[in-house]
Formats: structure tokens, sequence, C-alpha cells
């Protein structure tokens, strides 16, 4: 099989352990000096694609990693070449504009044929807006193969072996490269990017571009109306035994 | 001697350095600054402090007319400050300099100056961090967070440091964060040292010790004076496997750490040490250690000489582990050197230099123990204020929403912050090659204060939930206190702060 070139989307988001706060204006959540970090999706890819390399599972070529965002963007990029890809592209957008999935699936097209990728491994959604699209309609628009929510990769020649975890069980599928993956959280453990490795993440190449480098424009098709915090959790109450159990629920009338 | 500061020389180290290297006392006040000027001199300082003691008598009786003549001038001196608004005098001048004018005079410092000039440099934030030092911190903040965090009550309690995690710590590349990537090493800077000391002491104090005393004392040690021979040797293991330990004091030396007992015997091909060592940090996990020892007790302090020791050295044992009150994971033990016979490539620097680089690398090593106390502080005070700003709620209310905590809470907070202020303000002159030494014990005396304050208040805050050894508010409370006194006591800081200010002080 010809060597990978894997390219690996990776974005910057509010820190999964943040609690976010919607905004005032109820147009989206408080970002500003709220702690950022890679979408934990995207760490999966990362190890993986790393993992590839490292187990010899497949011949890497190339592992380069991709974000659209604003300039502390490059922040999630030398991460994930600490964590181990070789390169980084930083498709600089300004603070706030916000990029909906087809518009960053047309870039990562765009990526894929300058990178001249064959495998692409990403999220399966980011934990900002939960979309969950990307990864499909980059595939859709590439033409190619994909295998979603990947809790195994495997390798046998020119194909590969995904599995996914469904209800009651797994499922496998198998497709021929090029193809694209996305990340479900039982895939791997990313590592943490040690200090050596941070060293010589700076010396390794992070080229800067544009949208319209690429030849894509931010096209946006969705509006956001409105948005608000959840409902508080009403509390539940305790019960002592079964009894209690049988005569509160008769109380509510639910039996 | 206070002013040379490590684990803790005390004045009365001056009188056996009278006695042994034939010192006046009233020239071991000019012993700090003398110790400024640049080590690359060549000639010993104190051999020039000597010369001059033997030219003038030492005055061995105090008179009432040598106290008054000494008070004297301080009388003059307080009347020119009160004056010196009105008729600025050239000796005011020097006296009243700015406040943050920076100390020219190169100290002691185990690493070479970043810049020669920072005139051009623009001011920034103290709390400012390069891109290195802000991924480090966010790297060792996650490790400790997720890998360390569960082990700390059990590792506590069990009063050992888990092996894998001491593996771990290596992976990480956090036992060699200032080793040249060559030695397979980070290759980072002091203050991402001191950012990833901080960062660990916020989850557990013992660990950030252990990786403190080995990165900022050991490995510096051998950067600074190991031959290339041993750095050959030594470095590439003490970035990756081996665990090393900094053993000065012993039972007859604490904060006069210079009267220490243990000696050392030259050999047909080597040296041969015997004597003990007590609170040595990182014992039952090192395999390295840095041993000071005197060669030539006839010569006194300057008989001290360093020399490496490995543990499986014929005649090393380690004679008792202390229990303790804090800090429990981190081992501390008494050691025996029992006729230990070290080939002579095992000297570290020279001989007869040891003090010198005990004073050297203590003076930024409490640097390191500062940020291991400010770390403790904010992991203290992050703990506590979660608990009461989110989960206890007394008289229809979250506790942390009452003004008299909010206050409290608030009050410790800003000592946090200007201990850290300190801290990194320490961290910054020593890489910028300034004088740090009265900053670094500032540093230490106060975050080791602040940290032992604010973790008893945090305790008070979560009430009972705070007593007990279900959470860790009280653990940060018992491991504060060992910042008060390793590394020099708080009375040593003081007087280290003290003497440097009288020195400057004085017309
Ligand atoms: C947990 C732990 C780990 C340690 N790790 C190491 C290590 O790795 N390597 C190492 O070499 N040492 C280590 N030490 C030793 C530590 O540096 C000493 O304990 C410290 O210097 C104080 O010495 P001491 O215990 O003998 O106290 P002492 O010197 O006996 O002091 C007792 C009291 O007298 C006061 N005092 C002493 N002299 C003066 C003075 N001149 N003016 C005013 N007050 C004074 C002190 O402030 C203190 O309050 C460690 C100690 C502990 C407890």
């Amino acid at each position: 099989m010809s060597a990978l070139r894997i390219l690996v989307p990776v974005k910057r988001v509010i820190d999964y352990a943040v609690k976010p706060r919607v905004n005032k204006a109820q147009t989206g959540v408080e970002t500003a000096g709220v702690k950022h970090s890679m979408n934990p999706f995207d760490e999966l890819s990362v190890e993986e694609s790393v993992r590839i390399r490292e187990k010899k599972s497949a011949p890497v070529e190339d592992i380069c990693v991709i974000s659209a965002g604003p300039p502390k963007a490059q922040d999630v990029l030398r991460t994930a070449m600490a964590m181990g890809a070789d390169r980084g592209v930083h498709v600089e957008v300004k603070d706030g504009e916000e990029l909906e999935p087809l518009a960053v699936a047309k870039m990562l097209r765009a990526a894929v044929d300058k990178e001249k990728s064959n495998l692409v491994i990403l999220g399966k959604q980011s934990i900002d807006d939960d979309a969950a699209q990307t990864g499909q309609m980059l595939a859709g628009l590439l033409g190619w193969a994909q295998a979603t929510q990947a809790s195994a990769v495997k390798f046998e020649g020119d194909t590969v072996l995904v599995t996914k975890e469904v209800d009651g069980g797994a499922e496998t599928v198998k497709a021929k490269l090029p193809m694209v993956i996305t990340t479900d959280l039982r895939l791997n453990e990313p590592r943490y990017a040690s200090l050596p490795n941070i060293m010589k993440a700076k010396k390794k190449p992070l080229v800067k571009m544009s949208l319209s480098d690429l030849g894509v424009a931010n096209e946006r098709r969705l509006k956001v109306v409105k948005v608000t915090e959840p409902a508080p959790r009403q509390g539940g109450g305790k019960v002592e035994d079964v009894d209690g159990l049988i005569s509160k629920l008769k109380e509510l009338g639910a039996i | 001697m206070a002013t040379l500061g490590f684990w803790g020389v005390s004045p009365a180290a001056v009188g056996r350095m009278e006695t042994l290297g034939k010192l006046p006392v009233e020239d071991m006040n000019e012993l700090h600054l003398d110790l400024s000027v640049p080590l690359t001199v060549g000639t010993s300082l104190l051999d020039s402090i000597a010369n001059r003691a033997s030219a003038a008598p030492a005055s061995t009786t105090i008179t009432m007319s040598s106290i008054a003549r000494a008070l004297r001038p301080a009388l003059r001196r307080s009347q020119t400050v009160m004056t010196r608004a009105s008729a600025p005098s050239p000796r005011c001048q020097r006296i009243c300099r700015p406040f943050n004018a920076p100390q020219q005079a190169r100290c002691l410092s185990a690493t070479p100056r970043r810049f020669s000039d920072m005139t051009e440099i623009p001011p920034t934030p103290i709390s400012h961090l390069s891109e290195t030092e802000a991924a480090m911190q966010e790297a060792v903040s996650k490790f400790a967070n997720d890998v360390i965090l569960p082990k700390v009550r059990d590792m506590d309690e069990a009063e050992s440091m888990d092996p894998a995690l001491v593996e771990q710590l290596f992976e990480q590349g956090l036992m060699g964060v200032e080793i040249p990537e060559e030695y397979g090493g980070a290759g980072m800077n002091f203050t991402a040292a001191i950012v990833g000391i901080e960062e660990l002491a916020r989850v557990d104090p013992s660990v950030s010790v252990m990786v403190d005393v080995h990165n900022t004392l050991v490995n510096t040690a051998i950067l600074k004076w190991g031959s290339t021979d041993l750095k050959k040797r030594f470095l590439p293991a003490l970035a990756t496997n081996t665990v090393g330990s900094f053993c000065l004091s012993e039972p007859v030396s604490g904060s006069d750490a210079f009267a220490l007992a243990t000696k050392a015997t030259k050999t047909a091909d080597g040296y041969k040490i015997s004597g003990s060592k007590m609170w040595i940090t990182n014992s039952m996990e090192a395999n390295f250690f840095i041993v000071f020892a005197n060669l030539d007790p006839s010569k006194g302090y300057k008989g001290i000489t360093a020399f490496i020791v490995e543990k499986d050295a014929k005649g090393f044992s380690i004679a008792k582990k202390e229990k303790k009150l804090g800090i429990k994971a981190s081992s501390t033990c008494v050691l025996n050197f029992d006729d230990v016979e070290i080939p002579k490539d095992n000297l570290l620097g020279k001989e007869g230099e040891g003090y010198k680089y005990a004073i050297g690398l203590l003076n930024e090593g409490r640097i390191g123990i500062a940020a291991q106390m400010t770390g403790l502080a904010l992991g203290a005070w992050e703990n506590a204020v979660k608990y009461v700003w989110n989960d206890r709620k007394q008289f229809g209310q979250l506790v942390g929403e009452f003004q008299g905590m909010q206050h409290q809470i608030a009050q410790s907070y800003v000592e946090i912050s200007a201990a850290r202020a300190l801290l990194y303000n320490a961290a910054r002159k020593k890489e910028a090659g300034q004088d740090f030494v009265r900053d670094a014990a500032m540093a230490k005396l106060y975050s080791s204060q602040v940290a032992q304050r604010v973790s008893g208040l945090a305790i008070e805050w979560m009430g009972g939930m705070g007593f007990v050894r279900e959470g860790l508010a009280e653990k940060y409370w018992r491991d504060s206190k060992i910042g008060a006194i390793y590394e020099g006591t708080s009375n040593i800081q003081l007087n280290t702060i003290a003497k440097l200010l009288q020195k400057e002080y004085t017309v």
C-alpha cells in the first residue's frame, strides 16, 4: 500500500472542565478569559495517528494537523505537534468569526488536495457546537469512504477495519483507502505532551494561511436565534426502601 | 554567615568559620557581597577577606566606646533619611536608590545569565509566561490532575511515593527540565522548572519537592560544575530514570550547615567518605547522591568538597526513614557512609569548593521551595472555594456567600498573588543574571507563611469537611509546615534579608 499521509483537523474549544456560561446577549457562550484547550475528540485523532506510526500498523509518511481559528488556535497545533504530529497548518480566522460544519468540510477538502492526504482522522464532534457533521460532509465532498465513531482502527494491507460501539455490541466496517475516520472516546487514551516534545514541537513547521488561500469562503447558512441555559435540574427525592418507593409512586399517581 | 543562605547557615557558623578559617567576626558581614562578584574571577573571595583580616587586628573585646562608635553613624543616618526630601545629599542618593533598581552585582547563580542588557526589553506583567512556559504549565497541570491527584491521598497514608508515578515523571520529562536535549532532557529554562514545581504542588507538594530537589539542586549541580565526563555519565540517567538526592544536612549541622562532620580522605585512586547525613529528601527513590564532606577539616569550611555517591557503593546505607507531619509521600532519611570508596572521577567540581556550590545551589533552590509553597497555597485555596461556592449551604445559602467568608477568601487570594509576584520576580531576576539572593529569600519566606495561613484558613472555611482525611484540605496544611524549615528556616531567611538590607543602607 502507499504510505499514509494523514490529515488531522483539530479545534480549540472551551476546556471540557469549564462550565460554559451563556453571554448576556444570548447569542452564544462567554469565551473571554475562559480556559481553552484542544477538543478532546481531536486529541484522540492525533493520538491514533501517532500510534499508527509508532506501532507500524501501516507506513506513515506524514501527519499534518490543521486548525481554523483565531491566532490562539496555534496553541492546539503546537500541542498536537508535541504529541507527535509532524507539522501544522493554521487557517487564520478572526476572533469570534465562526465556521459552520459545511465551511469546515469544504476547507478540509481543499487541504486534502493540497496536502495529498489519503486518510483524514477527525473527532466525531467538537464539544462546543456538538454538530457532529464535519466528517460525514467531508467524506461526501471528497467521494471517499467513511467510518464514523471509531473505537478501534486496524490495517490489513490496503483495507482498513474500523469498529464502532453500537447498542448491545460492536459493529465493524471495512473500507479501502483513501477514507475518512471519525473518532469516539474509547478509541485510545491520548498521551500528555512531554516536556522534551514540547520543545521539539517548537521547531516543527507551522504554516499560516487564510480561507481564501484554500479557495474557500465563510458562507453562513445558519442563524443563531437564541442561546439559553438548560433549566436547572430539579433535585430528586430519596426513599428508604421498596415500600417507600411504592408509596411514593402511588402518591405521584404513577402506579 | 546567615547571608550565605542555604539549607540554612546561621551566624553560629560564623563563629565556627572564625576559628577554622581564621576570620574575624566583623568581616563576616562582608562575606555575602564579596561572594556576589563573579566567581570566574578565580581568586578566592574568602582569601581576600582573610588577608585583609590579618592586616587589621581583630578586636576581641567589646568596649562601651566601641559600641558608641558603632551607634553614632546610625544616628547620623537617620537624620539624613529624614531630611532627604529637602536637601538630597550625595550619600542620600546612594542610600535611597529606587526600590526596584537592578542590583548589577553578579551573584552566585548556577546558570548563566540570559540578558546582558535589559534596557531595550519592554517591561511585561510579572505573570506573563513565554509560549514554552505556558505550554509547560498546561501539560503539567493536566498530568497532575489526571494522573497524580487520584493517588495523592493513598500515597500520603502509605507514606510512600508510588514507583509507577516516579517513572511517569521521567516519561513526562519533568525530571530533566533544564538538562539540554543532547543529554536527553527538555532543555527548558529555569522559570519553566519553577512553573512545573508550582503546578505539581497545587496537586501534591510531596511530588513537587521530589521534582524540585532533583531539578534545582541535583541536575543543576552537575550541569554547572560537572566535568564533561560526569555530564556524559550521569545526565542522561538523571533525565530519564535515576532520581537524585542532595546531601548536606547532618545530625550536628542543620542551619549551621558548614559545621558538617562527614569526612573525606584521599585514597590511591579516589576518595573514602565516612560519616552520616540526615533529613535527605528522595533517599528512598534515589540512586544518585551529591554528598558534601570535608576533605581537610584543618581548612574549616574551605575543606568542604562535593562528591557523587551511587547507591550501590559499598558502605552506603539508609539507616532510617523519618515519619513526618507532612509531605509524607516524600522520603526523608538518615544515611550512613561507612568508609564508602568512590573513584576519583566522582569528585564534583574542585576540591575545597563544595561550600561555594552549596551556597549557589541553595540560593536558587529557595525559589523552587517558594514555588512549592505558592502552588500549595493555590491548591488549598481552590479546593476550599470550590466547596464553599458550589456545594455547602447553611442558613439557606452557600456558605461562601457570607461576607465574613468572602473577605477571608479575598484576603487570602491577595496574599497568594503577592507571594507569586515575589516568586516570579526572583525567578526572572535570576534568569536575567541580576542579584536575586534577597529576592529568593523573600519569596521563600513569604510564600511559606502564606501557604501555612491560607491552608489553615481553608480548613476552617470547609468546617468539618476540611478536618477529615477524606479530602485534601488537612493535608495541604500539614504539608505547608515544611516550607518554613527546609532550604533555610524562616529565621535564616530573615537573617539573609536583614543582612543584605543593612549592607545596602550602611554608609
Ligand atoms: C522534610 C525535610 C527534608 C529535608 N531535605 C533535605 C535535603 O534533601 N538535603 C539536606 O541537606 N537537608 C535537608 N533537610 C534539612 C533542612 O535543611 C534542615 O532541617 C534545616 O536547614 C534546619 O536545620 P535543623 O533542622 O537542624 O534546625 P536547627 O538549625 O536546629 O534550627 C532550630 C531552630 O533554631 C533557629 N535558628 C538556628 N540558627 C539560627 C540563627 N542563626 N538565628 C535565628 N534562629 C536560628 C531555626 O530558625 C529553627 O527555628 C530537610 C529537612 C526536612 C525536615
